[in-house]
């Protein structure tokens, strides 16, 4: 268990370790860190003295070096737009972006499990058919499509929900506000959210299905049938775990795919998010936070897949055996 | 009366393109605690012979026509929750390769218990003691133990003897047993098949052993059905089956087999191939590979009929059979 | 007698009608019916320089003073422009056509750098095994891992902060097609390398090695051929990811620019207008875009399940 675990770690500082060199690369070679800082305004002489004083004159892994050194400090630069320090944009929008994803895993997982199982079970009822249609045409359409589309039917045309922007929110701790205290914060990310989860829930239910299929096809199901078990024990206990496996592996690599959606939704919706906040640095040329975002995201990535790689091993009897050297 | 009566059971598949009959007027009885084997090869209907009789034929397959007896009561038309009282309970069934017969995420203990629990009022406790015991009576050592493991941390053969203690949880009148001994090692075989005959004949439990393996047969068997393509061919006493075949597939079987042949001979293998269902040819089926096939093999289905203790399907046989009979003049 | 007549051999369309995959196109309607809208579908765009009424990248043919006119069947509409036209005066017809042309070139074209790269990594993997093929299935899962969008939006916004919009504009067609190109090749690689696998250790690989045959001709003449199947099945679902891909890269201002309208380009320029005003900039090339993906999907399950080497269906 333990050895695992410190695999992982080192894993994980490895992918960090690419990322901050990437980031650093991108840094460095997009715009001039000098300019940024004092503009046109100084002669050459002065100019070169301040870049020797910042050390912008030392080798390319000196300054990577300090350039890790600072990132492990929590010192990711300053944002040149909001002149503060991009960890704190970040960290200011962060909740915005892990609420919404959030509540769309919490809507793909609640209804993804028994659609799945259920159009497995009965793959000829009408409801199924449906299902499996509504399944096609949701990942034929982009989510931004489905996105305006929602906002077309629901704001614009009943106005019944918010178009954009989080509404009213309610302050937690430090710089989490919640959107789930309020009537209005709920309304407001109710139609993301749920743009957000329609993306990738028929994914998530062509794949239940697919699984769920196959383990219904396995001798161990048939066995259990031929002790006279009842179906319903047998779909739920037999068959959903080793359904349901799989999918969380599978799973676990759709996260960087989300946080790309994100991305996308959060445009749409204006929503104040790292996303919409990524985009908008990339407008703007906004060098540090591109970097930032691009460390605290791929921090974000390493930490969620290490996680979901633990708890398949939990979840798996066979890894765990093998891995406590039976 | 007989614990399992069957008549004509056909059962048949409904392809995307044309309907494949799988069994053709499948007839036998078996009498309480009797031990009847299946033989024959790969495809020849013994499996599916064995699934029909639990009606856990898996589409596109269905039964036809013909019946099912089942203790007196016909089961052809069952209901599946009367089928269900009557899976695990009183007719259990062994899976060829254990491995993939137990669920690899639930335990041994979960996987009986449940069994238990499945047709009788009992409390978890009472069920694993009574686990413990089937277990014990399987000659498995520390059953406390295996009742917490997981399928992938036994052996094959702890396993398949699980598969049996899971077969006599309940006290059947049945087991049917599907290759129970193909997917295990030469030496754990001759282990289990013991166990087998033991437990049945302690507990008059009757057998019906689906195999392709003769060896396996005429150690286990009181009787045996010989299949070919759906077909029954020859059925009587393990016995004389194994020592005076009729049907020249028996024969042919027989002779196959590497004991019948000395050391630096070719072995006697039957020339052709097991006929696909989707294309058999008219007449006797196996009248293509048959040294004795006459002309009428080729058009006309020869009938089971007694000859003797056993019963065949042979028109060169019940030619011979009626010659005797002449010169007996009766 | 022999007969004397002679029929001709059936032509290539008959004995496809009457082949196995021909039989289970005629069997499922719904795959029938997108096969046909797909083909209308590209026709109509590779026909597009012969058929749009105007060039929507003719900047001479644009006139701001035919902005915003709603399609043929809102009153106030314009005959001359049937679909409409949007901000800056283009007929929307015209621009869907080029558009549609435009993603299917992007998709195309990316799926076929996708699958090369994965096809000779895969075989390389398989083939040589040991270290090398270690090494490539880990960068693989890596690349698996990061979602291609997620990568081609980083790739692509540092580009475009790097170059600036003019000269990013002018590259971006073929930076959109490299980035989805290079992201998508673990799949191939996959499946080729368990094609390989499988097949290494079949005789007749054995016989043409003794033969004296190189790996690669053995790879490519042999092996290869026996991997179509899934190629096919994968390659049509890829070509509509990609074009989902194109079209999101664009919305987000990453992708092709306004004056390079893709369908993604298209719908992104008419964003602000959707809710008041004219909708019908962002609606219409969605639509198409929509369906043009739906087919796609559509024939992709059914080659699946075509495909699929199952002996029972009920």
């Amino acid at each position: 268990m333990i050895a695992y675990l410190v695999k992982r770690l080192v894993q994980g500082i490895a992918v960090m370790l690419v990322i901050s060199a990437l980031g650093f690369a991108i840094q460095s070679h997009l715009g001039d860190p000098l300019r940024d800082l004092v503009g046109q305004s100084l002669g050459q002489e002065a100019q070169q003295q301040l870049r020797q004083d910042l050390g912008l004159d030392d080798p390319y892994w000196a300054q990577y070096v300090r350039f890790l050194g600072r990132v492990v400090q929590g010192d990711l630069g300053t944002s040149l737009f909001f002149d503060e320090p991009a960890l704190q944009v970040i960290l200011k929008k962060l909740p915005a972006t892990l609420e919404l994803v959030f509540a769309a895993t919490v809507i793909i997982v609640l209804l993804s499990v028994p659609l799945g199982v259920y159009t497995a079970i009965r793959p000829h009822a009408i409801l199924s058919r449906v299902i499996m249609g509504l399944s096609v045409l949701g990942i034929s359409t982009p989510v931004f499509l489905t996105a305006i589309l929602m906002i077309s039917v629901f704001s614009v045309g009943y106005g019944w929900l918010p178009a954009f922007g989080r509404g009213d929110v309610v302050p937690v701790v430090g710089y989490w506000e919640t959107n789930f205290a309020s009537l209005d914060g709920l309304s407001h990310i109710l139609l993301p959210s749920v743009a957000l989860a329609a993306i990738m829930l028929p994914m998530f239910i062509r794949l239940i299905r697919a699984e769920m299929l196959e383990v219904l096809q396995s001798d161990y199901v048939k066995y259990a049938r031929a002790k006279g078990l009842h179906p319903l024990r047998i779909y739920y206990v037999h068959a959903l775990k080793n359904t349901l496996m799989p999918v969380i592996t599978l799973g676990g690599v759709q996260i960087g795919t989300m946080v790309a959606y994100t991305i996308l939704t959060e445009t749409v919706f204006q929503w104040p998010g790292m996303g919409f906040m990524f985009l908008e640095a990339v407008n703007r040329a906004d060098t540090p936070l591109i970097v930032a975002y691009l460390i605290v995201v791929g921090l974000i990535f390493v930490l969620t897949n290490t996680l979901v790689d633990l708890i398949y091993a939990l979840v798996n009897p066979t890894v765990k055996l093998a891995r406590m050297g039976a | 009366m007989s614990l399992l009566s069957v008549r004509d059971l056909t059962v048949k598949f409904a392809m995307r393109s044309q309907t494949v009959t799988a069994l053709h007027q499948i007839s036998f009885d078996l009498a309480r605690g009797e031990r009847l084997g299946i033989v024959g090869e790969s495809g020849a209907g013994k499996s599916i012979t064995g699934f029909a009789l639990m009606k856990l034929l898996s589409a596109p397959g269905y039964i036809d026509s013909g019946t099912i007896q089942f203790d007196g009561t016909d089961i052809t038309q069952a209901p599946e929750a009367q089928m269900r009282r009557i899976r695990g309970n009183r007719i259990a069934m062994v899976f060829q390769d254990p491995m993939v017969t137990l669920n690899p995420v639930l335990t041994i203990g979960q996987q009986m218990v449940e069994t238990l629990r499945a047709h009788r009022k009992l409390s978890r406790r009472d069920a694993q003691e009574i686990a413990l015991t089937k277990l014990r009576e399987v000659q498995i050592a520390a059953p406390e133990l295996r009742l917490k493991q997981y399928p992938h941390e036994l052996s094959g053969g702890m396993r398949q003897r699980i598969i049996i203690a899971m077969a006599l949880l309940l006290d059947p009148d049945l087991i049917i047993a599907d290759e129970p001994t193909t997917a295990l090692d030469v030496t754990i075989q001759a282990d289990i098949m013991e166990l087998l005959l033991k437990l049945c004949q302690a507990n008059k439990v009757g057998l019906i052993l689906i195999t392709h393996d003769l060896g396996v047969v005429s150690q286990l068997t009181e009787r045996t059905l010989v299949m070919y393509a759906g077909r029954i061919v020859e059925a009587g006493k393990t016995r004389e089956i194994i020592n005076d075949p009729q049907h020249p597939y028996t024969q042919g079987l027989i002779n196959a087999l590497p004991q019948q042949t000395l050391p630096g001979q070719m072995l006697k293998q039957i020339p052709g191939a097991m006929p696909v269902l989707t294309d058999i040819p008219p007449g006797c089926p196996f009248s293509p590979r048959c040294a004795f096939a006459l002309a009428e093999c080729r058009r006309l289905l020869p009938q089971i009929m007694q000859q003797g203790s056993s019963e065949v399907a042979c028109h060169e046989v019940n030619r011979l059979h009626s010659d005797l009979l002449l010169e007996e003049g009766r | 007698m022999s007969n004397l007549l002679i029929t001709p051999p059936p032509s290539r369309w008959a004995r496809f009608w009457t082949s196995p995959l021909g039989d289970s196109l005629r069997g499922n309607p719904v795959a029938l019916v997108a096969l046909l809208v797909f083909s209308v579908i590209v026709v109509l765009a590779l026909l597009a320089p012969v058929i749009a009424p105007f060039d929507p990248y003719d900047p001479t043919q644009i006139d701001i003073m035919n902005s915003d006119l709603p399609p043929f069947w809102i009153p106030g509409a314009d005959p001359q422009f049937v679909l409409g036209s949007d901000d800056q005066g283009r007929d929307m017809w015209s621009a869907i056509l080029y558009g549609t042309r435009l993603s299917l070139l992007i998709g195309l074209a990316a799926v076929a750098l996708q699958a090369t790269l994965g096809i000779a990594i895969g075989l390389a993997a398989g083939y040589l095994g040991g270290r090398v093929d270690s090494l490539l299935m880990r960068l693989a899962d890596i690349q698996l891992s990061f979602s291609t969008l997620m990568l081609a939006i980083v790739v692509l916004a540092v580009t475009h902060a790097m170059w600036g919009a003019a000269v990013f504009d002018r590259y971006a067609v073929v930076a959109v097609i490299a980035v989805i190109g290079l992201a998508e090749w673990p799949q191939y690689a996959r499946t080729l390398r368990a094609t390989v696998l499988a097949e290494r250790q079949k005789e007749y690989v054995d016989s043409a090695r003794v033969l004296g045959f190189g790996p690669l001709r053995i790879m490519l003449r042999h092996i290869l051929p026996n991997a179509m199947s899934p190629i096919f099945v994968i390659s049509t679902v890829q070509v509509g990811n990609a074009i989902i891909a194109e079209a999101s890269l664009s919305f987000l201002g990453l992708g092709l620019p306004a004056s390079q309208p893709s369908l993604g380009a298209l719908i992104a320029s008419g964003f602000d207008y959707i809710f008041a005003g004219s909708w019908w900039i962002t609606a219409l090339p969605g639509g198409v875009l929509v369906v043009l993906v739906l087919v796609i999907n559509l024939l992709g399950d059914w080659l699946r399940d075509a495909l699929n080497p199952r002996l029972y269906k009920v």
